[in-house]
């Protein structure tokens, strides 16, 4: 095996940035050497707040606080991040305050992205909650002139054994918070685990059935005033001019700024309306006349010329990601074989809670902000760098998001309220509209898998997959070398990823540029990507005559994988005598650390079909919580369907065509399919688990389609309901 | 602007505001309720459900001066004042909400849809909650919900929001 890409430069610096494809590690909590008293309640109060480590914070008065650093958008993080500590400190959740850290540098990443927040806190948590036990541990040791090892930890008290004696962490804490952190705590073995891998109710469900739950667009300050921003309809339009005079009309109405969208990548023209309330502030953008210069963007970007470029480049040589043997040759010379192409959309995220931001600067020189971002880190370092304000002369608040998909770890929004915030100096409180968050992006790529590949006696032997597109490595970071392939690739279709052994394949890129603004969207290029490689695997078993599922398992040795296929193909009775008109299809990707197998069922329903059921199948390693990681194969399912048979983002004259969800349409309840999801306890390293059951959605659909009907769909979206 | 006397949940009010606001963000901004959510803006998703005299409707599309003088308004924060009414009790059983953010509205349709037809089936939730979107895609476990919910309002041990 040939690795031709050895940069692996632009990747730690893209995910140094983003967290997206890393699992970073928090050490931190080991830093601290000296406990902090921190308030975090009632200054007044007599209570003693102390912070055994960053992430746990001990009162005198036996409460407890554990930190929560990846903020939650529906991934369950609220749950997750404080079992991780409360399972090793010996704690019951119902016990403790929940606290979101706020970009402080002491938490580390703090990036819900990438799947990231239970395999990339499993250890770092684990270790918390397990330092500040043993130092509680020693404390109570040290006061009964015990041994440690006849003391233990159980609901939030230290026991001595064979006695009646107890102390409570709050009888402990200051005297435990002055010890060192013990850098390698003992873990606790799984088999002991009372929260971890158990179910249990998510104890922030009831505000979220009341009302109570606070996201991004609850926030409210005294004093704060609104603003509503009228971007470019062709996004980087430049202002020519702008007549307010109309817009300064409307009731409610205060002023019209022009002002900037900074995108991570380039800053483009916005004009802001301000007004004492969101309704005043939206009515008067409507009233606004703005003059845009477009320049070339009508001719320029438009979806179908990026797609067209897309084709042309599907006949060329890419960039080669890894080679094994010499594909071409062997291409060129094989009897029977197949080149196609599987066409991707642009997606926007369309979280139901539309992109916000309040910001307030203050006359002392300091900030403060209310941003339901994905990172605060990054969300913070973004803030100082738009209010060119030090980060610790910023306080910064994370409300909850709803939802998000990627789209809220691209800090637009946040930096023009920013800007805005600093010209008029009060607070200030922007809401995006929801045709904002339609037309203006950043959106999932749209790419081209440009797959070719060759059977010989009944087995797949040659493969080729040349993933071609826009790189967000490339157009978010600047970070693509033009004789590079997108190193993103390493994680999705990298054979050491897919665990395909092909006696021959090739993995190869093309980057072909857009002005369209991209960004990562769940599942990241695996979305685009899982489409191509697992459908074009279906089409190569049927040239070499194999059923599906064999052909998979005749091509992959690695145990994990052929348990999950195996599993699936059980689960929904793979071999089962099916009805006139129905197929099934299979699929399987592996990608943010886990690995997913779908097989759906189809019947033929008209001029289309309809989907009679969705069996998943993930593995991935340690959870937290079954339940909640069956919810978030549900949203795969629902999210990963919609990608596939619902409208896709098209540009035409520099414009998007779709505004709200009239065009921009997304699955409803009624369109929902039956569903069954089966996780396999591997008790492997915990993987990702909000991204992986994506990827083999579209493709198990597909192949269903292809094996009720004879019709093989290789662009999406498509209409489910008349297939043509 | 105009003084407009609201009833909602249960709470005589007065809002000055202008007669073209939509109840959605009378109801966030100026009452101060902020469980009824923005999401689209021209009743495509639901998020801003409320009741209108016990009707499930889009807040977003309705000015404040359409509103009848007796209008009663009730929003999330009014169906389980003293008791968390049946659906929001079966959204706690079948753990629905992931972000939560379209949840106020799909439990104000679920609740009317309950009111209107106390043993919906599959087909009935279909068409009644298909105006209510989620992008977390919980409709699985709305579903169930639903069916949960009536069951318990039939044994009578849950609230009803009465």
């Amino acid at each position: 095996m040939e690795h031709i890409n050895t940069s692996r430069r632009s990747f730690i610096k893209a995910g140094s940035l983003t967290g997206v494809g890393l699992m970073i590690g928090l050490n931190s909590f080991a830093k601290e050497k000296h406990p902090k008293k921190i308030s975090h309640t009632d200054p007044k109060s007599a209570v003693l707040d102390l912070e055994i480590n960053p992430f746990i914070i001990i009162s005198t008065d036996g409460s407890i606080a554990l930190i929560n650093p990846r903020p939650d958008m529906g991934q369950g993080s609220t749950q997750a991040a404080p079992s991780l500590i409360a399972e090793e400190l010996e704690v019951s959740l119902d016990k403790v305050k929940l606290i979101q850290s706020g970009g402080q540098e002491k938490y580390g990443s703090q990036q819900s992205g990438g799947s990231s927040t239970v395999r990339g806190l499993w250890n770092s948590l684990r270790k918390a909650g397990a330092a500040a036990k043993e130092m509680l541990i020693e404390t109570a040791a040290k006061r009964w002139n015990a041994s440690v090892v006849d003391c233990y930890a159980k609901d939030g008290k230290i026991y001595l054994k064979n006695s009646d004696k107890s102390f409570t962490y709050g009888e402990l804490v200051d005297d435990a918070s002055k010890l060192q952190v013990p850098k390698n705590p003992k873990l606790k073995d799984p088999k002991d685990f009372k929260i971890l891998g158990k179910y249990n109710k998510r104890l922030d469900v009831p505000d979220r059935v009341t009302g109570k739950a606070v996201y991004g667009i609850d926030i409210e300050v005294p004093g704060m005033v609104y603003a509503c921003i009228q971007h470019s309809p062709t996004i980087h339009g430049k202002v020519v001019s702008i007549n307010d005079s109309e817009a300064l009309k409307v009731k409610g109405v205060l002023q019209v700024i022009k002002t900037k969208r900074p995108m991570p990548h380039r800053a483009a023209d916005a004009v802001a309306v301000i007004a004492t309330n969101w309704w005043a502030a939206q009515k008067g953008r409507k009233a606004l006349k703005v003059t845009w210069d477009n320049g070339d963007l009508a001719k320029t970007m438009t979806t179908d010329n990026y797609f067209a470029a897309t084709y042309e480049a599907a006949k060329k040589e890419g960039i080669r990601y890894e080679e094994k043997g010499d594909f071409n040759a062997k291409f060129a010379n094989a009897k029977q074989k197949l080149e196609v192409n599987y066409e991707t959309p642009f997606l926007a995220h369309a979280p139901i809670e539309p992109e916000c931001a309040v910001v307030h600067v203050k006359d002392d020189g300091t900030a403060e902000v209310w941003a339901h971002v994905q990172g605060p880190d990054g969300g913070l370092a973004d803030v100082s760098r738009a209010l060119g304000i030090s980060k610790d002369k910023i306080k910064f608040n994370v409300p909850l998001l709803g939802g998000s998909f990627g789209r809220k770890a691209y800090h637009d929004y946040l930096n023009e309220t920013c800007l805005l915030a600093k010209e008029l100096k009060k607070p200030v409180k922007m809401i995006w509209t929801r045709e904002d968050d339609i037309t203006q992006g950043p959106y999932r790529p749209g790419m081209l898998s440009h797959m070719q590949g060759f059977v010989d006696k009944g087995k797949i032997t040659g493969f080729h997959h040349h993933a071609i597109g826009e790189s967000i490595v490339g157009q978010v970071f600047g970070g693509l070398a033009p004789d590079e392939s997108d190193p993103w690739l390493s994680g999705e279709i990298s054979t050491e990823n897919s665990k395909y052994e092909f006696p021959v394949s090739k993995i190869s890129w093309t980057n072909v540029k857009t002005e369209i603004p991209i960004v990562w969207w769940r599942s990241v290029y695996a979305s685009n990507f899982g489409w191509g490689q697992e459908c074009f695997i279906d089409e190569l078993a049927q040239l070499a005559g194999k059923d599906p599922l064999q052909a998979r398992l005749d091509l992959v040795k690695d145990a994990r994988y052929r348990k999950v296929l195996e599993t699936v193909a059980e689960k929904a009775n793979w071999k089962e005598k099916l009805g006139a008109g129905q197929g099934k299809g299979i699929a399987v990707f592996a990608s943010f650390g886990s690995i997913s197998a779908c097989c759906i069922t189809v019947s033929k329903d008209g001029a289309g079909v309809k989907i009679d059921k969705v069996v998943s199948v993930l593995d991935c390693g340690y959870y937290v919580n079954p339940d909640h990681v069956k919810a978030q194969t549900e949203g795969n399912i629902v999210m990963g369907i919609t990608a596939a048979i619902k409208g896709g983002i098209t540009f035409t004259n520099g414009v998007c065509d779709q505004t709200n969800f009239h065009q921009y349409n997304v699955m409803r309840l009624n369109e929902a399919p039956k569903m069954e999801i089966h996780i396999i306890d591997s008790g492997e390293n915990p993987g990702g688990v909000g991204e992986p059951g994506l990827p083999p959605i579209a493709p198990a659909l597909g192949n269903a389609i292809f094996a009720a009907t004879g019709k093989r769909i290789r662009k999406l979206p498509f209409d489910i309901t008349n297939l043509g | 602007m105009a003084i407009f006397n609201l009833t909602v949940n249960g709470k005589k009010t007065k809002v000055d505001v202008e007669p073209d606001m939509p109840l959605l963000w009378v109801v966030r901004d100026f009452v101060g309720l902020k469980g009824t959510k923005f999401g689209c803006g021209m009743a495509q998703c639901g998020a801003c459900t409320v009741h209108v005299n016990g009707e499930a409707t889009r807040s977003c599309q309705i000015p404040v001066s359409s509103l009848a003088k007796n209008a009663k308004i009730t929003t999330i924060e009014g169906i389980g004042e003293t008791q968390l009414h049946a659906v929001q009790q079966a959204w706690i059983e079948e753990q629905v909400p992931q972000c939560g953010y379209c949840q106020s509205g799909q439990i104000m349709s679920a609740v009317a849809l309950l009111k209107a037809n106390p043993n919906p089936t599959d087909a009935d939730i279909d068409t009644y909650m298909s105006g209510n979107l989620c992008r977390c895609g919980t409709y699985d476990r709305i579903r169930k919900g639903i069916h949960r919910a009536a069951e318990s309002m039939k044994t009578g041990n849950a609230g009803t929001g009465k």
